[in-house]
């Protein structure tokens, strides 16, 4: 009993089983300070992290298409990355001139947008060419020594998927 | 201006349902502007007004709040439907995202392909009864209180209500081996702000027909 809807990520963390990727995101964010207090700030928090996770989400799933819808579906979600996302991104740094999304602090937000951009840059070296407060943006944070110790070889951080990986998941979940 | 929120979105369910719902459970009057056009709504985008080019979009408070999540779990701090401490909110946003992708299917439903109807509806019917209802059935029956969380109503109560009518129209005897589900079916119904969403002339949307399918995609694709 320990998937409470028979899904994965788990975490098992102060003693509570946690599912739900944005329920576990969202506790450790709160409980270490990368979410903020005001009801409002944490509204601007929420709605670049949906945006962020809508990305993303879109690349998790890449690896798991037929082979021949592949390379169709990269280039549309490279198109969505730098028309939208990134787009809406840009226009935030550029608002307020601060090196963090939210506030005067680093917050969720700036960390899964840092992710994201690395998972889209993966794909396209450039991606961020036009985009020159992102480039900032993405500098800054590298350079925060806990994400700078994440970024080195050896961390936890996981590499892009390769083929076992899909192999792996496919074969757990029944993926067939 | 009013100091109501006003919500922008098609006239019917879609991603704004549960944010009408909670409102309404929070005892929070709105305001509504139906989209029903193309030029509309590129021109919300052009005002900057969709931070993502998407809907819902909600003014509230002076911001213009986009993501439904975001939206939802603004609201449910403002008005104390999030529990009273860390360990009761993550609670409530597991059941609320357990909830949401059961919703998620019911949204995208009456888009999928005709061929791919029949089989979206049976799997409906499957993550309602295997996966998502024993969950909160098991929950309630555990510490037989009225409520999920906290005994006391909160955003993942308001969730699951909206989910279980919805479900039910699909498939009217869905909660026949859920008794602990059907007792808070209809305690939270009969909640004085609930009961009053439930009546008719509430903002409350029917169910998608298909005049709401032609408007939506009329205004979305190009």
């Amino acid at each position: 009993g320990s998937l409470l809807f028979q899904q994965v990520p788990m975490v098992e963390m102060d003693s509570m089983k946690m599912v739900q990727t944005r329920g576990i995101l969202s506790y450790i964010a709160a409980k270490h300070n990368l979410y903020r207090k005001d009801l409002k700030e944490r509204a601007l928090i929420d709605m670049y992290v949906g945006g962020t996770d809508d990305l993303m989400v879109f690349f998790m799933k890449l690896p798991f298409l037929p082979a021949e819808d592949k390379e169709k579906e990269l280039a549309h979600i490279i198109q969505k990355a730098t028309g939208r996302y990134f787009l809406a991104d840009e226009k935030v740094s550029t608002g307020h001139g601060q090196h963090f999304l939210v506030g005067n602090c680093l917050s969720w937000a700036d960390v899964h947008l840092l992710e994201a951009i690395l998972m889209v840059e993966e794909k396209k070296l450039d991606v961020l060419s036009a985009f020159p407060r992102l480039q900032a943006f993405k500098a800054n944070i590298s350079s925060i020594p806990t994400i700078k110790k994440f970024l080195e070889p050896g961390s936890q951080r996981k590499p892009v998927p390769g083929d076992k990986y899909v192999e792996t998941v496919r074969r757990v979940l029944r993926m067939y | 201006m009013s100091g109501k929120p006003k919500l922008i979105y098609f006239n019917g369910r879609g991603r704004m349902e549960p944010i009408r719902w909670l409102l309404a459970a929070a005892g929070v009057e709105f305001e509504e502007f139906f989209l029903d056009t193309r030029e509309q709504y590129l021109k919300l985008i052009k005002d900057g007004s969709l931070m993502f080019q998407q809907l819902p979009l909600v003014e509230i408070d002076g911001m213009k709040m986009v993501q439904t999540r975001a939206i939802l779990s603004y609201i449910a701090g403002k008005y104390n439907l999030y529990g009273k401490d860390l360990k009761e909110r993550a609670l409530i946003d597991m059941y609320v995202e357990g909830i949401t992708d059961l919703r998620n299917m019911i949204i995208l439903f009456p888009f999928s392909p005709p061929e791919a109807k029949e089989k979206n509806l049976a799997l409906i019917l499957e993550r309602a009864t295997h996966r998502y209802f024993p969950v909160f059935e098991k929950a309630l029956k555990q510490h037989g209180q009225d409520f999920l969380v906290g005994n006391k109503l909160s955003w993942a109560d308001v969730q699951l209500i909206e989910a279980i009518l919805a479900v039910e129209e699909k498939f009217p005897a869905v909660l026949s081996g859920f008794p602990q589900l059907q007792a808070f079916k209809t305690r939270i119904s009969n909640m004085p702000a609930i009961k009053k969403f439930l009546q008719p002339g509430s903002p409350r949307k029917p169910p998608p027909d298909d005049h709401y399918i032609a408007t939506v995609l009329e205004v979305l694709i190009e």
